[in-house]
């Protein structure tokens, strides 16, 4: 029987920008007050010490909030183009 | 400048010297852009092995003085067809020039060809490296007035001539391997180079995103990582020959040779640029972030024992 590999072997090009895809939308759909602030990742929160540099938290906090920003509207142009094409080819 | 090149023929166009002070025309623009290409740039990138510019000229009073040998049925039509080719020649320059300034916007060219500059010597010792990094000193890549020299001049520097030609070696030997034990299908060479490249890219976008997590001040350029994680094709190679040839154990040793000399590699190549000075001597600095930053290392170093392993066992069955 030609498994044809293993289990890594089933990865293409078009998985990985499905993948992407599906991340971007992932951290776009999480809403700044209903859902960010009452984690404590919201963006009043992330002015930390302005000591030495920001932490981790901090850092996932900002780039969250720019994903976010400029994500926003490309991500509209990108999944329709994704449902039409699921929708035509499957 | 076509319309120079026009407006000095058309008046001498009845005269029969006309080809050879065409041909004066053209030939100082010819020969302008040929010496500002290989030009004396101090940090020069590759071996200057363009003929002596007394060719080309030569070229053009050689074919007017021939053109004039058969006055009868070529006189006509050679000052026009001088004409097209001057026309025709700064057409195309100047086109060139329109797809290379487009182009460099969106792939930086001109530093891609730095990672290209190589030759034997670099790529024999690096690839000694690769395989037995342990009697190596000097871990350091060597500037030159605030640019790294070009990776013939210095072994320490990244290049992407090993990289690439090790992906490609890697497609290669495992449509081998696979065909040794009967499964092979021209397909599979495709699957293959598309998985490898789908790990590679994300083995750099995860290395990027905790590079800017951690706020690591470093000179590691996207190309740099690219080519760190392009290092591991050539022990997975070494790896799935030995296996080819003495079974699996050959592999298992080899692999494991190979893996623990990436991991030293890479350890000793990227404490040099992600810790901060004087950690990168090995004087144990306590704090969170020298911590981290460490970790990171390790972490990145031991990636690629794991890569190499995941990418090749179920090559050498």
């Amino acid at each position: 029987l030609y498994l044809s590999s293993k289990s890594n072997m089933a990865f293409t090009l078009y998985s990985l920008i499905q993948a992407v895809i599906l991340c971007v939308n992932a951290v776009a759909v999480l809403h700044e007050e209903r859902f960010l602030s009452k984690i404590g990742w919201g963006v009043d929160q992330s002015i930390g010490g302005f000591g030495d540099e920001p932490g981790i938290k901090v850092q996932l906090m900002n780039l969250v909030r720019s994903v976010r920003t400029v994500m926003r509207v490309p991500l509209i142009a990108v999944n329709s183009v994704c449902i039409v094409l699921l929708l035509l080819f499957g | 400048m076509c319309c120079a090149v026009l407006a000095v023929c058309i008046p001498h166009s009845t005269d029969q010297n006309v080809v050879s002070s065409s041909s004066c025309v053209i030939d100082p623009k010819l020969r302008m852009r040929n010496t500002s290409k290989d030009g004396t740039d101090p940090s020069q990138l590759f071996d200057d092995t363009s003929a002596a510019p007394g060719v080309e000229p030569a070229g053009f009073p050689g074919q007017g003085v021939g053109a004039m040998g058969y006055p009868g049925q070529t006189l006509l039509s050679d000052p026009v067809s001088n004409l097209a080719m001057a026309y025709g020649s700064s057409l195309a320059s100047q086109g060139k020039d329109l797809v290379d300034k487009n182009l460099d916007r969106f792939l930086p060219i001109s530093k891609l060809k730095y990672y290209f500059a190589v030759d034997t010597v670099y790529v024999g010792k690096k690839l000694g490296l690769l395989v037995f990094p342990y009697m190596h000193q000097n871990w350091e890549v060597s500037y030159q007035q605030d640019t790294p020299v070009a990776p013939r001049f210095d072994i320490n520097a990244p290049d992407l001539y090993i990289p690439a030609m090790g992906f490609i070696t890697y497609i290669l030997v495992s449509g081998l391997a696979l065909g040794t034990q009967n499964r092979f299908t021209p397909e599979i060479l495709g699957m293959q180079a598309s998985s490898a490249l789908v790990w590679l890219i994300m083995e750099v976008l995860a290395v990027l995103l905790s590079l800017y997590l951690v706020t690591v001040n470093t000179d590691l350029t996207t190309i740099d990582l690219v080519a760190f994680s392009g290092y591991k094709y050539v022990g997975m190679i070494v790896g799935v020959v030995a296996g080819l040839l003495f079974g699996r154990t050959g592999y298992y040793l080899t692999l494991l040779w190979c893996c623990i000399s990436i991991f030293i590699f890479m350890i000793r190549t990227l404490r040099l640029k992600l810790l901060s000075e004087a950690a990168a001597q090995g004087v144990l600095i306590h704090g969170a972030r020298n911590q981290l930053r460490m970790y990171l290392t390790m972490s990145i170093a031991a990636a690629q024992p794991i890569f190499m392993y995941w990418l090749t066992y179920h090559l050498v069955g």
